[in-house]
This record gives C-alpha cells, sequence and structure tokens, in this order.
C-alpha cells in the first residue's frame, strides 16, 4: 500500500505529507483504514517511540481494518473506535491534557486528517503542528451549504445530502474549521435535472 | 427635504419595489474603464471623489439605505449565522464601529451625529431612528457586539481580516449582500483559502500580487476597487446558503422581461486598516441597477453589450450567468451602434 497521489491540490486544500519520528514527551496517533500502514513505517523507523504512543485506529469506512495489526504494535495506549465521532471526546481529552512536546499524528482519509487539525487547533495547537500522511481512500467529508449538515464518507459526486435530501455536487473549497469541503445544489436552477453519479473519490 | 422624501420605502425581496432614481442611475458605479474586462488586482486610493460620486464620502449613504438596513434585519433573522466574529476579533470591531460613527457624523451631520466624553459615546442615527449611549470597548453596553451593531447600520457586507504570519485570515464579517459565498464556510482562513473558489486567477498571479500589496496596507491611506456580477432581480442576499432559493429565478428570464428584472451587481470594495487591532476591514458595497435603467446611458449600453459578449465562458460561468447570456447579449446589442466610446467609466455628459 503505497501514498496516495493527488492530482493538483486546490488553493484551500491541505498538503499532506510522510508520517516522521519526532522527539517528544508523548505520542497522539490517530489513523483510519489504509492508515494503519503508515503507522507501521513510522513505528519501524522509532521503536523507541512505541512506550509513549497513545494509538487510535479507526477502521475504513470502505471496510479496511487492520485493527489486529494495530492492536500487536505495542504502543503504550491503544483504542479502536468504530467512528471518528465516537472517539473525538477521548481525543480532545488528549489535546486538552497535552504537555510541551506532545507530538501529533493523523493518517489515513482526508476527513480523519482534517478532523484531528480541527480539534488540534481548536485545543490551542497551530494547524501545522499536526503531521499528516494520506493514506487508502479519497472518500470526502462535505458540508451542505444549504443546511449546514455534514455527510461523512462521500465517494461520489454528486450525491445526496444524507440531513437534508438536496442533490449535491462536490465543491473544490476546503475549510479547515470545519474538516470539510462545500457542497452545493446541483438541480436548483432546474429541480430534477440531475447528472449521474460519478465515483470521483474512490 | 425629509427623511421620508429622500430614504426609499422599497423591498429587496418578495414583491422586489426596488427602484433606482434618475439621480442613482446617473452615479451608478459603472465598473468597466474598457469594452472588454479580465482580472486584475485594479486598486486605487479611496480618496474623496467627484462630489454626488459614490466616491464623494469614505462611505456612500445613498437613498436605499433603510431600506437595506430593514432588508439585513430580515436576513439575520432568518439566518444569524450570517453575522460571526472568532472571539480575538472583538477589538477589531470597535475599531471598525469607530471608523464608521466617525465618517457617518462627518459625512453626513444631518443624519448622523457622534458626541464623546472620553470612552462615554453617544451616537445618533436618525434615519434609523437609534439613540444610543455607551462605553467604547465596553461590550455589555451595546445590544450586539461592536461589529454586528455598527453593521446594522451600514450599507453593505463587511469582513473583518486579522494579519499574522505574512498572511491576512478572515476571521469577523457581516454578510448579508454576498454575490454567493458563504462566511459560515470561509470564516478562519487564509487569504488564497477562501479565494480558492475564482477560476484564472490565481494563475495569474493575481492573489499573489494582492496578498503582498495589502499586508503592507497603511492606517489612513484606504484604497478601493470594483467587483462585479450579474443578478436576476434586485435580490441583495443571493447567498449560496439560499440557492435553491433563488437559481430557479434565472430560467424565468424572457425577452420581455430582462430589461426590468437583469441587475448589473456592482460591488464598491474599499479596506481600510484598522489602528488598534491592525486588522485590516473589507466593506464589500452592492450596487444593483437593470439593464433598462442602464441602457439610459449610451456609454453604457454599447460597452455593456460588448463586455458581456466577450467574456471569457468561464467567467461567465463564475459569475452564474451562462446560460442567460445569449439573452443579454440580445437584448443589449439594441443599444450597440457599434460607435466607439470614451475612456474610463463616468457617463458621457
Amino acid at each position: 500500500m503505497s501514498k496516495t497521489d493527488f492530482g493538483p491540490s486546490i488553493k484551500s486544500r491541505p498538503v499532506y505529507g510522510v508520517l516522521t519520528p519526532r522527539p517528544g514527551s508523548s505520542h497522539l496517533i490517530v489513523a483510519d483504514g489504509e492508515g494503519g500502514a503508515a503507522v507501521e513505517a513510522l513505528f519501524a523507523q522509532a521503536p523507541e517511540m512505541k512506550a509513549k504512543a497513545h494509538l487510535i485506529y479507526i477502521p475504513g469506512a470502505n471496510g479496511t481494518d487492520m485493527s489486529t495489526a494495530m492492536a500487536a504494535l505495542g504502543a503504550g495506549q491503544y483504542n479502536r473506535a468504530p467512528t471518528y465521532a465516537s472517539v473525538r471526546s477521548r481525543i480532545v481529552k488528549v489535546l486538552g491534557d497535552g504537555h510541551m512536546g506532545l507530538q501529533v499524528y493523523a493518517t489515513g482519509t482526508e476527513s480523519l486528517m482534517g478532523q484531528v487539525q480541527r480539534d488540534a487547533m481548536e485545543a490551542g495547537l497551530p494547524h501545522d503542528a499536526v503531521q499528516t500522511e494520506h493514506r487508502g481512500s479519497l472518500a470526502r467529508r462535505v458540508q451542505c451549504v444549504h443546511c449546514k449538515g455534514i455527510t461523512e464518507n462521500v465517494t461520489t459526486d454528486p450525491f445526496v445530502c444524507s440531513h437534508c435530501g438536496l442533490n449535491l455536487f462536490v465543491r473544490d473549497h476546503y475549510s479547515r474549521r470545519l474538516a470539510a469541503f462545500q457542497g452545493v445544489n446541483i438541480d436548483a436552477e432546474d429541480p430534477g435535472e440531475v447528472p449521474p453519479a460519478e465515483e470521483r473519490f474512490k | 427635504m425629509s427623511l421620508d422624501d429622500f430614504f426609499h420605502d422599497e423591498t429587496f425581496f418578495g414583491d422586489y419595489t426596488f427602484k433606482n432614481s434618475p439621480r442613482a442611475i446617473k452615479r451608478f458605479p459603472f465598473p468597466f474603464p474598457e469594452d472588454d474586462y479580465m482580472y486584475s488586482v485594479n486598486m486605487e486610493p479611496h480618496v474623496p471623489g467627484r462630489p454626488g460620486s459614490v466616491f464623494e464620502h469614505t462611505f456612500d449613504v445613498d437613498e436605499h439605505y433603510v431600506a437595506e438596513m430593514r432588508d439585513r434585519a430580515r436576513v439575520l433573522r432568518d439566518d444569524p449565522l450570517r453575522c460571526q466574529s472568532l472571539p480575538h476579533m472583538t477589538l477589531a470591531g470597535w475599531d471598525l464601529l469607530e471608523l464608521i460613527m466617525e465618517s457617518f457624523a462627518r459625512d453626513y451631520p444631518q443624519w448622523f451625529s457622534l458626541t464623546k466624553n472620553g470612552n462615554q459615546w453617544h451616537w445618533i442615527n436618525r434615519p434609523l431612528n437609534i439613540d444610543q449611549k455607551f462605553t467604547f470597548l465596553d461590550e455589555s453596553t451595546l445590544p450586539y457586539g461592536p461589529m454586528e451593531y455598527i453593521t446594522r447600520q451600514a450599507q453593505g457586507d463587511f469582513t473583518l481580516q486579522d494579519q499574522r504570519n505574512d498572511n491576512l485570515w478572515i476571521e469577523a464579517g457581516m454578510v448579508t449582500t454576498q454575490a454567493d459565498w458563504s462566511l459560515d464556510f470561509d470564516i478562519g482562513m487564509s487569504f488564497h483559502e477562501w479565494h480558492a473558489p475564482v477560476p484564472k486567477a490565481h494563475e495569474m498571479g493575481v492573489f499573489d500580487r494582492a496578498l503582498k500589496f495589502l499586508l503592507q496596507l497603511q492606517h489612513g491611506a484606504p484604497v478601493r476597487r470594483f467587483n462585479w456580477t450579474m443578478t436576476v432581480d434586485p435580490l441583495l442576499d443571493t447567498s449560496p446558503e439560499n440557492y435553491p432559493k433563488w437559481g430557479p429565478g434565472k430560467t424565468t428570464l424572457t425577452k420581455e422581461n430582462i430589461g426590468q428584472r437583469q441587475h448589473l451587481r456592482v460591488e464598491l470594495q474599499t479596506l481600510f486598516r484598522l489602528p488598534r487591532s491592525n486588522a485590516i476591514a473589507f466593506p464589500i458595497r452592492c450596487y444593483l441597477c437593470s439593464f433598462e435603467d442602464l441602457v439610459t446611458q449610451p456609454k453604457w449600453a454599447r460597452r455593456l453589450h460588448r463586455v458581456v459578449r466577450d467574456l471569457p465562458d468561464e467567467l461567465a460561468t463564475y459569475k452564474g450567468f451562462i446560460r442567460n447570456r445569449p439573452l443579454m447579449v440580445d437584448y443589449l446589442s439594441q443599444f450597440d451602434d457599434g460607435a466607439p466610446t470614451s475612456p474610463g467609466w463616468w457617463p458621457d455628459e
């Protein structure tokens, strides 16, 4: 499993890198789906960080589940969570309790990395304090600009808002504060004329 | 002239009774100095201009003032998220309040007055029937935060940009007369991030140059530029939030109604460095003029026809009028005899 190649990045989308061990008093590592492989690579480079690592792993919405391998990595604290929403309060607590020298790593889908960055910023860390590495699915987290509801794991364009049911196209516009792309009604001017959904973010 | 004679009782929604007087048409800020259009930074010093023009004063208060403030209150009742300010932007809000109150009281003493005794301020806004005593820099003495308080009394949208790390961050705003962008989505973004959806201009380096210029903006030396788009019916609130409500209107233009219903929408954008917060205030003032009123000025009629006809498809799409461009060109071509136009955008006398 290799690092994902994106097309040319839009101006508001973050640029992702490769996780690199940094010296730190403790390490918060959050991964989903194929991001587990980036965690393995990180620990292989610096086995000494394992004991001070708090690893949170969320199986991918696409079915990828590396939790057996993650549990066996030997992190000082390990937690498997079903969704980001379910584990968010734990992550916020760890960020809030973090002392100087806390290192934060996020890897997997854009949605996962975006939410870790958002929560780290809310905890007072600068957004570039979180190391990121994209792995696996290109699924997007999209906010409906009309009802403000967020639809997770969007792989097609257009798609149906999971909150208000409008047909939305995914605008190339990304908010770090919301950790989401913008979804805009595609058939407002011609109700019912919705182009077939294409799988753009597999 | 009494207040009621100058300020129109009109709507920007529903029955759309908005109408420009002959005087308002003559002073409309027509945004095209030439017969074609492409993006540019096009900033110039915001200095007092011709008497009677929209540049005469720091802020233009015109015949639509009272009705626009009513429309803002309506939009905010429906969607309070149109006005937001991140916690560290309150001081910039006070800076903006001071700038607007001082400018209004200086330039329109018949309508506004500001009296100061130290931090004890007394503000009177006669057109809106407001008489407010408050303590400057003490939020608890106003019914809203300082930015919301004053921008409920000033035409145009306003955003406040914090400056740090050699960038500008849009971190507060009052946005109810916007050309299809969402403050709620964009708040917190850097300069290039919030401009991400604009086609072509990034590649042209427009935003790099504009940011470099703005980071150097000095207090007391504001600048201005125009932007423009097209709007069907005189609807100030063309928000993405409400697009499913106003988008369908675009499909109901006909040869018969386009003159009355199609409006050129012009933004007079000004930028001010604020003294205490070092933030930048960005008022975005929207002017609307129907095609049938615009073509009463022969120079504008000829030029608007040429601009609309020759605009690259990408820009017509971004500005949201590609579907009606053929109708627009057809209508405007009646008023273009092919004669040359004079330089600059002022109407011919």
